[in-house]
């Protein structure tokens, strides 16, 4: 058990070493000079001499890449060159609404996924399954970013129920958040849950088959307690899974999103910083995002290793 | 009777009963369509997609502008049809080289357990990063172009196809005709070939139809982003991304191309879904 959990650790370790030196890769090969940038057309060459040696640009990419991966195992992820900031800062001030957003987003995927996927595997080969396998592939069919506007124009524009964007006033309480992040969550939620609903039918499928399935059937007990107390619990484990992963997923979904409802998140704040080419911003959000991705598939690896035994002996 | 009788015998029974399920007959039909107007119309007709008519702008769907037009009087019908030229281009350009250079990969990876980890490892830390944002920095780092969004998603896709492969000729390694061939001394290259390859297509078949859709999706938002396409090609993505200020007035003008882009990509899928379902049967049953 405990060799197997080391190792890996050790692989997830590794990944995000390789991780660390493509993030490096593709800020440094990028086209574009950001000091040219920051400091306009009237700047000098002595002038982008300087900055350069002041940003540390002009060092070999070996150096930088030592001295970035030093700061690093330091727990500092670098200064934006634009937001005369820490990066770490400008994240932790982005990550409410992304968090928010995710949750938010997930939660409605599971409401809307849990129960389809569930119907889908009870009433399997049927128009029920038919349907929902549709709308599922329906969803994976449908850019965020158009259903986004589209809702804006609908909700927002025309029926006025919703604001069109933004994040509204800090210091407004949370219904104004809810109200805010209704509508771009509905679009991650809606277009994510077609996973939910393929992982919950099949593991909803795979239960129904089991003995103490048939042995409920045989006592007599009536299909509604069966599909709660037998089926859906020990499906259950899977499909709380599949939600982290999917939240893991959604990370990479609110990048549009944030854009389309111009909401002040983290995706928000990596769009912007590519346009200006703000490499530590770029650097140090890929990372932590990668980072957060490497982690939830690890910790997802680790429950199941808790659950299900079967998983240690193999690897044994 | 001959041998090439059967073949085709065999691929008509194939056909038939991939196109027993009605939605994906409709697909099929869906996708003939797509593909047969995008390459035939700008034979027949010289009309020009970028023609402007500044009198014409932003009008309602009509008779003369099936779908309106956009803020330059540009008939957004005749720009979605030359628009499916590229958007298809994209598509295919992607699903091709992802497939080819992710089956390569997966099948080293597979084959080679000395080449397993580091490979995997690799692509293990590609996958890490959510598409859309390595396709935003990897087309940052290209440059704005149309053939950049193309190799930016090969990039992004090549992993994921490599993953299904490996797992696939993981398998397909310790089965016994290839343990037969290696007895026969038949040299590894010739394994690969003949034994291991003709196997994989079944999976690989699939991923083409799902990474063709998916690349159509992709170009559209990252060309929403303003790191896609220029502005000046008209795919489907950047028809939605140029008239966005315009949504109030003209809501036909993003409405029109994200409905091509759905049709197209769902079409796609529901194929791709079809045909996984008739090379293996054992996959329908669980997922």
């Amino acid at each position: 058990m405990m060799r197997f959990l080391l190792r890996r650790l050790g692989g997830a370790l590794v990944v995000l070493a390789l991780v660390a030196v493509l993030v490096f890769c593709l800020t440094r090969l990028a086209s574009g000079d950001p000091v040219a940038l920051l400091l306009g057309d009237q700047a000098t060459t002595a002038d982008i001499a300087l900055a350069r040696t002041q940003y540390g640009l002009d060092k070999p990419l070996p150096v930088q890449f030592a001295l970035w991966v030093g700061e690093l195992a330091q727990g500092n992820l670098g200064q934006s060159l634009f937001l005369q900031r820490p990066v770490a800062q400008a994240l932790l001030e982005r990550a409410e609404p992304t968090l928010f957003l995710a949750l938010f987003a997930v939660s409605i995927a599971a409401l809307v996924g849990i129960p389809c996927g569930m119907a889908a595997a009870v009433w399997r080969g049927s128009a029920t399954d038919q349907a929902v396998s549709g709308v599922a592939m329906l969803g994976a069919s449908v850019p965020s970013f158009w259903l986004g506007l589209i809702l804006i124009q609908l909700f927002a524009v025309k029926l006025g129920w919703f604001p069109a964007s933004g994040y509204g006033d800090p210091s407004a309480g949370l219904d104004d958040r809810l109200q805010h992040l209704l509508l771009p969550a509905l679009v991650l939620g809606l277009l994510n849950s077609a996973l939910i609903i393929r992982f919950t039918r099949a593991s909803m499928l795979d239960i129904l088959g089991e003995d103490y399935v048939r042995t409920a059937r045989a006592k007599g007990l009536s299909e509604g307690t069966i599909m709660v107390k037998h089926v859906l619990r020990n499906a259950l484990v899977p499909i709380i899974t599949v939600l982290g992963l999917t939240m893991a997923l959604m990370i990479g979904g609110t990048v549009v999103t944030e854009t389309v409802f111009n909401l002040p998140g983290v995706g928000n704040l990596v769009v912007r910083a590519v346009l200006r080419r703000d490499y530590p911003v770029i650097q140090g959000t890929l990372l932590v995002i990668a980072a957060i991705y490497v982690f939830i598939n690890l910790a997802i690896d680790f429950l199941y290793t808790l659950v299900d035994p079967r998983i240690r002996l193999e690897t044994q | 009777m001959n041998p090439s009788s059967s073949f085709w015998q065999r691929l008509m029974a194939m056909l038939r009963r991939l196109f027993a399920r009605k939605v994906v007959l409709a697909s099929a039909l869906i996708l003939t369509l797509v593909v047969s107007i995008a390459t035939v119309y700008p034979w027949v007709s010289d009309a020009d997609p970028n023609a402007l008519s500044i009198s014409d702008r932003l009008h309602a769907p009509s008779a003369t502008h099936w779908a309106g037009t956009d803020e330059l009087g540009r008939d957004v019908m005749l720009r979605i049809v030359h628009g499916a030229r590229y958007s298809l281009l994209i598509g295919f350009v992607t699903a091709t080289g992802a497939v080819l250079l992710g089956t390569l990969l997966g099948m080293f990876a597979g084959f080679f357990r000395r080449l397993d980890a580091p490979l995997m490892r690799v692509v293990d830390a590609m996958m890490s990063f959510p598409d859309i944002l390595l396709g935003i920095a990897l087309v940052s780092i290209l440059g704005v172009s149309l053939w950049n969004v193309m190799l930016a998603l090969v990039i992004v896709y090549t992993p994921r196809v490599a993953r299904v492969v490996r797992a696939t000729t993981l398998v397909l390694r310790e089965l016994l005709f290839v343990d037969a061939a290696r007895a026969l001394g038949v040299r590894t290259p010739k394994i690969l070939l003949k034994h291991i390859l003709p196997n994989l297509m079944s999976p690989i078949l699939v991923q083409v139809t799902f990474i063709f859709a998916y690349a159509i999706l992709a170009e559209a938002g990252l060309s929403f982003l303003g790191v896609g396409v220029p502005p000046d090609i008209p795919t489907w993505g950047t028809m939605i991304a140029g008239s966005l200020d315009y949504a109030d007035k003209a809501f036909w003008t993003i409405f029109a191309p994200g409905i091509a882009i759905v049709l197209t990509a769902l079409s796609l899928q529901m194929l791709g879904d079809g045909v996984r379902d008739l090379l293996d049967p054992k996959l329908k049953k669980t997922v």
